[in-house]
């Protein structure tokens, strides 16, 4: 008695499968009286801070509101499409959206399927060392002896290398927790990590924390550690890149990148190119 | 050596992943994949005869120790072991301080401490069946010619004990070349982490993995090669008349 009946259902699912949202959007932009693009982004979530959920289910993270503020520049009408990190560049190929925004790295393979703006993030690698221990990065003689861990086959692991290869003893691990225990174990001198992990692991900005950061942070150089994040769209639709690249000019003089940014982050996150 | 490295020379200049940069990482691995296994196992037996031996005593405070100790490593897997060794023992408090830290510190020794006693867990099950196995006809003829317990040990139970064992203790020490490929996860630059390192590097998991696979099967074939001959020598008296 309570059955519903195919066709029933069938016409309720169906405006639902053909996109109901797109066509809310497009609806409340003709109502606003100007013909805005619409533009659907993909993110994968979660990965913070740059893009998750608050406890209300609503999308946020930098990625989100710095989307949202280039939208705003490039007057898109942008909605944000949830899509795992396997399939991201696949469904931009099949329209399932029109550009990808989900802290996304410039590499040559990926270049070559995709079209990327120009890039508006790169996050730093840093030194670490116990608190107390009195070493110089720039020392080079200084440092013979001495080891450092680096997660195996990473950016980070390039620079050590290729930079103190001659005179580093280095120990490569399978991940960057591994470089953390063994700091803390004490079998290492020094690590090279990325900032953010060397943040969330060995706490190197507590007063209380038993490491800190040896020297500057680093992100050139280009050759070893890439451009950074960038917004991919299809090849093709030069078009929005270029639109998204002009607004991103935009939030970068008029400040509200760097609002955003202190909003996340407690650390610069600005490419070189942006310096 | 000279001429066969002008010849390969062309066919390097072609491609960016064997480089003699690259070459020289794969043949430090090779070094270290074969010090680990050839020290662990060379330890390994060492260790396992005598506890063979005491396995089959007939004293429960000698026997049932050293069974719970064979029952724990192989009971468990050598990556677990390895982690423990390597990450556990830097962890016990105050241990920095101590003449221990020594062999801490450096990743060989934990590495060379789990394979060790891992191998030598297997090989001494290994010989205690192959000494069980004896025929009683043997041992009773040993008794009768008046010779000690110490003596049959030495003169009749152990050497043919030793040629039964053979076979699988091949392939034990073929099992240890193999397993010895976890030693990259605590830092060692052994062949596999040597490919990992060229895979990292150049992001092509086929040349640098598949390389590294045929490294491994010479060795497992050369090793195969010694068993075969010392087995064609030493159990000589098991083969069918012909």
């Amino acid at each position: 008695m309570n059955r519903l009946s195919p066709r029933l259902v069938g016409a309720l699912l169906l405006p639902m499968l053909l996109g109901a949202g797109v066509s809310v959007q497009a609806d409340e932009a003709a109502a606003d009286g100007e013909e805005r693009d619409i533009v659907r982004i993909a993110v994968d979530v979660p990965y913070p801070p740059m893009e998750y959920r608050t406890p209300e289910g609503e999308l946020t993270g930098f990625d989100i509101d710095l989307g949202n503020a280039l939208c705003e520049r490039a007057q898109f009408e942008c909605t944000w499409v949830v899509q795992n990190w396997d399939g991201i560049i696949p469904g931009l190929m099949a329209r399932k959206y029109d550009a990808i925004m989900s802290s996304m790295r410039i590499t040559e393979a990926r270049s070559r399927r995709v079209l990327f703006t120009e890039p508006y993030a790169l996050s730093p690698k840093v030194w670490v060392a116990r608190q107390g221990r009195d070493i110089d990065i720039a020392d080079r003689a200084g440092l013979k002896e001495l080891n450092v861990g680096v997660q195996r086959g990473t950016t980070q692991d390039r620079y050590v290398t290729e930079r103190y290869g001659d005179v580093l003893d280095i120990r490569r691990y399978a991940t960057a927790d591994d470089v953390a225990v063994d700091m803390q174990s004490g079998r290492l001198d020094l690590a090279f990590l990325n900032y953010p992990v060397a943040l969330d692991t060995l706490q190197i900005t507590r007063p209380e924390s038993d490491f800190t950061q040896l020297g500057p942070r680093i992100n050139s150089p280009q050759s070893i550690f890439g451009k950074g994040n960038a917004i991919a769209v299809r090849p093709y639709d030069r078009a929005l890149a270029e639109a998204f690249n002009r607004a991103l000019d935009d939030v970068y003089r008029d400040g509200t990148f760097e609002r955003l940014m202190q909003r996340y982050f407690d650390y610069d996150i600005r490419p070189p190119s942006r310096d | 050596m000279q001429q066969w490295l002008t010849e390969i020379a062309p066919w390097l200049a072609q491609n960016d992943i064997f480089t003699p940069a690259t070459l020289a990482q794969y043949w430090q691995g090779l070094v270290n994949t074969v010090q680990l296994v050839f020290i662990s196992l060379l330890v390994g037996v060492v260790l396992a005869v005598p506890l063979a031996i005491a396995r089959g005593s007939r004293w429960p405070w000698l026997k049932w120790p050293i069974w719970f100790y064979t029952y724990i490593f192989r009971g468990t897997p050598l990556l677990i072991q390895l982690y423990l060794a390597y990450y556990g023992f830097a962890f016990i408090p105050g241990i920095q301080e101590t003449w221990l830290w020594f062999f801490i510190d450096d990743p060989t020794y934990p590495a060379l401490l789990a394979f060790t006693l891992n191998t030598a867990a297997y090989t001494t099950e290994i010989f205690r069946g192959a000494i069980k196995a004896t025929p009683r006809g043997e041992i009773e003829a040993a008794r009768a010619y008046g010779m000690s317990k110490v003596l049959a040990y030495r003169r009749i139970i152990l050497p043919s004990a030793f040629r039964r064992a053979l076979p699988a203790y091949g392939n034990e020490v073929i099992f240890m070349l193999h397993a010895s490929a976890i030693a990259s996860v605590v830092t060692i630059m052994d062949l596999t982490g040597a490919a990992y390192y060229v895979y990292a590097r150049f992001y092509s998991p086929f040349p640098a993995f598949i390389f590294v696979a045929l490294v491994y099967m010479a060795l497992s074939f050369g090793i195969q090669g010694i068993f075969r001959q010392l087995e064609k020598r030493m159990l000589r008296h098991l083969r069918s008349g012909s």
